[in-house]
């Protein structure tokens, strides 16, 4: 469950393979309680499926993770890490850009040594291309195609978004070519990448590019040229994330063996969570508490640093 | 005079008594919480540092308590730490709070003016007083740190969810309310037989992993500067090591230095080859620390800053070297006031995670040396 899509895969359980039976990619749109309904139900309607086991990653993990009955609740870096060593044991390289993060992992012999996220500011990563296609009128799935189009990439200024911004209008104003502007953006993105978590780290192939931008050539062009060597997309690229998690849950449930600890489709379609954040009183602290309900009864809440009401304590 | 103070972690607790010695009111401002760094934010100039921030929310806070001076520490060098004093005095001066300010600082200049703070908050006391004022606080000051550690240690071997951060707020309460040196004593040990009881019996799931913590000692000390870094750590199954202790720095800065001694020689040994001297703030004392954290027996390394930190961004360029050098990983966080929990949690996790499985490749060795296995 991230920022931007919220995406659901079902793993083949049987033996050590990852196969996926069904994958799919929702927008959250600030709505992750009623995503998370809609792709359950989308994925009931799409088979008869017996869930073995269950897990969560991404920026609404933890919350995913008890509306679920999650088997496991882990970070997006260990999940895509994961995802990745299913694919090719022999990547030494991930990039990954999602909505809100952008992530660069280092692996050797399949294990790994290193990781990078962007610091302080949040230049380049999805959301914002995602707005900037929206104010050039354009679906962010044509915008990579745009990009490709280019001939002559405009340079703009990608340290930060907003500025980034404004050198885009002016360049616009300018009336340079709307393909060189997507170009010109995608540029500046890898460039942010490389500069802000790329900085003294060895780029070795094999190299993967992960997460919802990889989708965008534009992207893959720019980076390829940049690091000057192919990158690798792999297939299910846009839901790496969930892979991870359904692996590592796989291996949480001791392949099958161990009894998930799943709610069940039915009850979590057919029941009604709601959640409430509030500033608890009690002590100076002030901490903010999210509570977590399920048709009226208490499920979960986190955030008290003193640990009352419990917590959704199912990390690692 | 009824004197108010910014925080720093739980030093408000030694604080007290030597202002109680030196024959004052301590007006202790109420525990930092969001507003406090909200009301500082609103009042402080945007570009300074959230140790700024906080602080100038703490002195608002104090002053709405009744005090009329501010006890505030100063400094010399490339931290701006030096002039925040005298800025802070300004702005609230600017709101309306002309107070008096006394700077704590290492006489360099104008003699005259050092000695007039001091005398300024020596008088009218007797030598007496303000000795046993001066002897209580510093064994406080040690308490609180002793208990701190052991709490760092108890976390990842805690056997309910937050037992430990409800048991080391008690015994902090039990040391402030401490009236003498015989009373700290006994506080310290029953709870170090407390914090045993806390624990896991047995060996339980083996050692957890070690995580030393390094940067500028602000945002390493106070928990709401470093969004409870410690407790985040401890409750991953980590165990904290420290590297930067308030009576360390009060042994370094105040009592070393006030004799003339050279308090960087020995960091400037433990950095070698990778900074020969002082930058300021705690950037020498973090390149040190972690070298020196990487010969021991820990798992990793997490440095910790506040935006714009001039000495820490010089240590933070050099860091991934000694990380190299030494095959130890390094997780560098910055924070300001804007600052979000999700994220932060996030990276911390990933990193745990990522020593986690880096350790369990050595596990194998390591429990073969253990005497019991």
């Amino acid at each position: 469950m991230g920022s931007v899509s919220t995406n659901f895969v079902l793993l083949d359980g049987q033996g050590g393979g990852s196969a996926v039976l069904w994958k799919k990619y929702l927008r959250t749109q600030g709505a992750p309680l009623a995503v998370l309904k809609t792709g359950l139900r989308l994925m009931s309607e799409s088979g008869n499926w017996q869930i073995c086991g269950v897990g969560a990653t991404g920026s609404g993990r933890e919350l995913a993770g008890v509306v679920l009955g999650a088997d496991l609740v882990k970070n997006e870096i260990t999940a895509h890490a994961a995802a990745a060593l299913s694919v090719d044991g022999s990547v030494s390289t991930i990039l990954e850009i999602g909505g809100q993060d952008s992530k660069l992992i280092i692996l050797r012999d399949g294990v790994v040594v290193d990781f990078a996220m962007n610091t302080v500011c949040a230049a380049g990563t999805g959301s914002f291309l995602d707005q900037q296609a929206h104010r050039l009128g354009i679906s962010i799935e044509e915008f990579g195609a745009l990009a490709l189009r280019s001939k002559n990439p405009v340079r703009i200024a990608g340290r930060c978004t907003v500025f980034a911004e404004s050198d885009m209008v002016h360049k616009q104003q300018m009336g340079v070519d709307i393909a060189d502007i997507a170009a010109g953006l995608c540029a500046a993105m890898v460039r942010n990448f490389l500069s802000g978590l790329a900085k003294g780290r060895e780029l070795l192939p094999l190299i993967f590019f992960q997460g919802g931008v990889a989708a965008n050539a534009g992207m893959r062009r720019f980076f390829s040229e940049a690091l000057q060597q192919p990158l690798y997309v792999p297939e299910h690229h846009e839901v790496m994330g969930a892979i991870g998690a359904a692996l590592l849950a796989k291996e949480a449930v001791g392949g099958g063996t161990r009894r998930t600890r799943f709610l069940g489709l039915d009850k979590i379609l057919h029941s009604q969570v709601t959640t409430q954040v509030f500033e608890c009183g009690r002590c100076p602290n002030c901490c903010e508490i999210s509570e977590v309900w399920r048709d009226g009864a208490f499920l979960a809440s986190w955030g008290a640093r003193c640990g009352r009401q419990g917590r959704a304590d199912q990390s690692g | 005079m009824r004197v108010t103070f910014p925080h720093l972690g739980n030093a408000y607790i030694a604080v007290e008594s030597l202002l109680r010695g030196l024959g004052h009111e301590p007006v202790t401002p109420p525990p930092t919480n969001r507003r406090t760094l909200e009301r500082g934010s609103f009042h402080s100039p945007a570009e300074l540092c959230l140790p700024f921030k906080i602080a100038l929310g703490n002195m608002l806070d104090g002053l709405d308590q009744g005090a009329d001076c501010v006890l505030m520490i100063g400094g010399w060098g490339p931290c701006r730490l030096g002039y925040y004093a005298e800025i802070q005095r300004l702005l609230l001066e600017a709101v309306g709070r002309d107070v008096e300010f006394i700077t704590l600082e290492v006489p360099r200049g104008i003699y005259s003016r050092y000695w007039n703070h001091f005398r300024r908050l020596t008088s009218g006391a007797r030598l007496g007083h303000v000795l046993r004022g001066a002897r209580l606080a510093w064994a406080k000051l040690n308490a609180v740190e002793a208990l701190e550690n052991l709490a760092l240690q108890t976390r990842p071997r805690e056997t309910q969810h937050a037992m430990t951060t409800q048991f080391l707020k008690r015994q902090l309460d039990l040391v402030r309310r401490a009236a003498s040196l015989k009373e700290v004593e006994d506080v310290l040990h029953s709870a170090r037989q407390g914090f045993l009881q806390l624990r896991e019996s047995g060996s339980g799931q083996g050692w957890p992993l070690r995580l030393g913590v390094v940067g500028e000692i602000y945002t390493v000390v106070e928990p709401l500067a470093n969004l409870n870094l410690e407790e985040r750590l401890g409750n991953l199954g980590v165990e904290v090591v420290r590297t930067i202790s308030l009576a360390g720095w009060v042994t370094d800065h105040i009592f070393k230095k006030a004799l003339g001694c050279d308090i960087t020689a020995p960091l400037r040994r433990l950095a070698a080859g990778y900074l020969r001297g002082f930058v300021g703030g705690h950037g020498l004392e973090t390149i040190a620390r972690s070298a020196a954290l990487a010969k021991e027996r820990v798992d990793g390394i997490v440095h910790i800053l506040p935006l714009s930190c001039m000495p820490e961004v010089v240590a933070k360029g050099i860091l991934p070297a000694v990380s190299r050098d030494h095959q130890i990983p390094v997780l560098s966080l910055v924070v300001d006031e804007h600052t979000a929990e999700c994220g932060f949690q996030t990276r911390l996790e990933a990193f745990v995670d990522f020593v986690q499985r880096r350790v369990g490749q050595r596990v194998g060795q390591k429990q073969a040396c253990l005497p019991w296995s």
